[in-house]
């Protein structure tokens, strides 16, 4: 079985689904003959042509605008987006009528679509590059967002992702891209969407988290008798996972890269504390950014939560 | 070293039918008489649904409602250019396209009037729901043409705005990528000459809105939106051209927007009773009536009959969309998703 990063694991599984379904495009800026910025479709133009893998004029409004209307069609595209720092132009499609078709045309038209977007500090982008914006999508109803913390998972939920009838927002974080190897199957299996996924299993204390943040997470829990979820699809979410867990452990603790304030993390606090108060031993913490502008490289060490903040809310919960 | 003309542009405009009339047979599209018939019966169903549209508003039986009411020429005769299997991406002021494609008119009442069920179109109807956010519908027809190109179906792809979204960044997002990759989709700009109060020429400095299209590397026209047949002919013009994969075109139909923005506006705060009186005379159900008076199609008779036919249809219309049963709440959860998530399962439980 070969070892693939997660760069290689998406990338192999676009190409294996664009061999399977032709109806499957992708699009965006850079996506074709470079193979985009991050080399995640390397190669995919020079297979399948650039018909199917377009480089688009640099339009991110109409790169999804135009994934809608292909999806509404009847193809299923896959756009890129560069960075999540430029999705912005794009929000009025998403918010408006990616998320929308649906349920104002009463089912006559859907939109299975996919934007992939690398988002995520640490690897001393310029401004712009580095942002973690993804309670933004969850916070609208009709978009599903996915969120991979390794290259098996990244392939198995991409490949679902694209079989999904509804748009998935697949956020791909930059810091993970080749940080780690490990052994992807070749051809078909699928990662369901909203199905959270215990990493580890532990008595103590839930400590759930998402992309980059997971790994971080799973160093600090060393010590602690720490049950791990991987959230994965970060709308809409699996609170059957997280509950039972929670009920188990009586001890919550949120780890996730955005700034905390109206973060994915707050909302899941909220739904727990509304919801289980009375399994609860300590409260609930978020280890989140700070809220404040999203800093150059200089800072973002100080910026995204540490091992050190991480480990100090696990110690201060179990000592409450 | 020179200083030299690179390329050099006109702006094309079409008129064909005058305002007393008279057609210029050369330009005049051959269509048999049952067409402009059609062309003619289909305007003044518009105009009685859309009467009665602002009636039932004021009597607080349906919403907000915008009004087509003078630009019935610019609309008709262009989705009645089009074939039954193109696909149309109208915004909200396009209650003309939706009757001429063949949307039950009690359906357009039910939307109006609140209820997502009347944007669901029949299967076989190619017709979006209506856009309200400015332009950014231009962005779905460039994509459903990419997939049309990409298929090689033989379709044809129109969208209809007006001159307030040509200023919209989408407008120009759009009109590029059509450029580029040479997509079949005709751009229907109604220039109704008013975006709620701000007039055409602060929407933009440019002469026509056709012109706009020469940036983009494809052809622009300017017709009298009033004139259904210059209306018609460019049209079908532009959809043959891009059936046969000669790309995009722009059509400004230069119309004039008779009625208040919505039925939450007071046009009169913003523009001159001359203005709108000058455009009366302008009326398109007037010209091509007198044009088929003309030609021996249209007596008074003709008249008395259609009207008294296509007020049944709008009265059983009325009728049909106040016996509808109100929707089931599960209905908002049930199209969010294919499925309903775990959440919403619960929030239907607990409802």
């Amino acid at each position: 079985m070969p070892k693939l990063n997660m760069v290689q694991a998406i990338n192999l599984a676009l190409k294996e689904e664009m061999q399977s379904d032709r109806d499957i495009v992708v699009l965006g800026e850079d996506v074709g003959k470079d193979g985009g910025v991050f080399r995640v479709t390397e190669g995919l133009q020079e297979q399948f042509g650039p018909h199917r893998v377009i480089d688009t004029p640099l339009a991110e409004s109409v790169i999804v605008g135009a994934s809608i209307g292909m999806a509404a069609y009847g193809l299923k595209p896959v756009a890129e987006i560069q960075f999540e720092g430029f999705i912005y132009p794009a929000m009025d499609q998403i918010a408006n009528h990616a998320a929308r078709l649906r349920s104002r045309s009463r089912g006559r038209y859907t939109c299975p679509l996919v934007i992939r977007t690398p988002y995520g500090a640490g690897i001393r982008a310029p401004e712009h590059h580095s942002e973690s914006c993804e309670a933004l999508f969850c916070h609208m109803p009709g978009i599903k967002v996915v969120m991979p913390s390794s290259p098996y998972y990244a392939k198995g939920l991409l490949i679902s992702a694209i079989r999904d009838p509804d748009p998935v927002i697949f956020l791909e974080s930059t810091r993970l891209y080749r940080l780690i190897k490990e052994d992807v199957p070749e051809g078909e299996y699928t990662v369901p969407l909203e199905k959270a996924r215990i990493v580890q299993e532990g008595k103590d204390i839930t400590v759930i988290s998402w992309g980059f943040m997971l790994h971080r997470s799973l160093q600090a829990v060393e010590g602690f008798d720490a049950e791990v979820i991987d959230l994965m699809t970060l709308n809409p979410i699996d609170e059957e996972t997280i509950y039972a867990s929670v009920k188990k452990t009586g001890r919550l603790v949120i780890v996730n890269e955005a700034p905390k304030s109206g973060s994915l993390a707050s909302d899941i606090s909220a739904s727990v504390a509304e919801d289980l108060m009375l399994y609860l031993k300590a409260p609930i913490t978020r280890v989140a950014s700070y809220d404040v502008v999203l800093p150059l490289p200089k800072l973002e060490d100080h910026y995204i939560p540490s091992l050190d903040r991480i480990r100090k809310a696990l110690t201060d919960i179990m000592q409450y | 070293m020179s200083e030299k003309i690179l390329q050099s542009f006109d702006v094309k405009r079409l008129d064909i039918l005058d305002e007393a009339g008279n057609a210029d047979e050369s330009l005049l599209p051959p269509l048999p008489d049952e067409e402009i018939r059609k062309l003619y019966e289909t305007m003044v169903l518009a105009r009685t649904f859309d009467q009665r549209a602002l009636n039932l508003q004021r009597e607080g039986r349906i919403g907000t409602y915008a009004s087509i009411l003078g630009q019935e020429a610019s609309q008709i005769g262009s989705a009645l250019a089009l074939e039954k299997t193109d696909w149309i991406f109208p915004s909200f002021r396009e209650n003309g396209v939706y009757i001429a494609v063949g949307q039950p008119p009690y359906k357009i009442l039910q939307y109006w009037g609140g209820d997502e069920r009347g944007l669901r179109t029949d299967n076989d109807l190619n017709i979006f729901p209506v856009c309200i956010p400015v332009a950014t519908h231009l962005a779905h027809a460039v994509g459903a043409a990419m997939a049309v190109k990409y298929h090689g179906d033989k379709i044809v792809v129109a969208v209809y705005f007006g001159d307030g979204g040509t200023s919209e960044g989408d407008f120009h997002e759009s009109l590029n990528f059509a450029g580029v990759f040479r997509l079949p989709v005709i751009f229907i700009c109604q220039n109704n000459q008013w975006a709620i109060s701000v007039p055409r020429e602060k929407q933009t400095f440019a002469k026509t809105i056709a012109q706009k299209a020469i940036a983009y590397g494809f052809e622009g026209i300017q017709v009298d939106g009033n004139d259904i047949f210059a209306v018609y002919k460019a049209t079908r013009e532009a959809s043959e051209k891009a059936r046969r994969g000669e790309g995009p075109t722009l059509i400004e139909c230069f119309t004039y927007r008779m009625s208040d923005h919505t039925t939450a506006d007071d046009a009169s705060r913003y523009r001159t009773k001359e203005e709108v009186e000058k455009w009366k005379a302008r009326d398109p159900l007037l010209r091509l009536r007198l044009f088929m008076e003309k030609k021996g199609l249209w007596t008074e008779q003709y008249q008395r009959e259609i009207e008294s036919a296509l007020k049944q249809t709008v009265d059983e219309a009325e009728k049909k969309y106040e016996s509808v049963e109100p929707p089931d709440f599960r209905d908002m959860f049930n199209y969010t998703y294919a499925k309903l998530a775990q959440k919403q399962q619960r929030e239907i439980k607990d409802f």
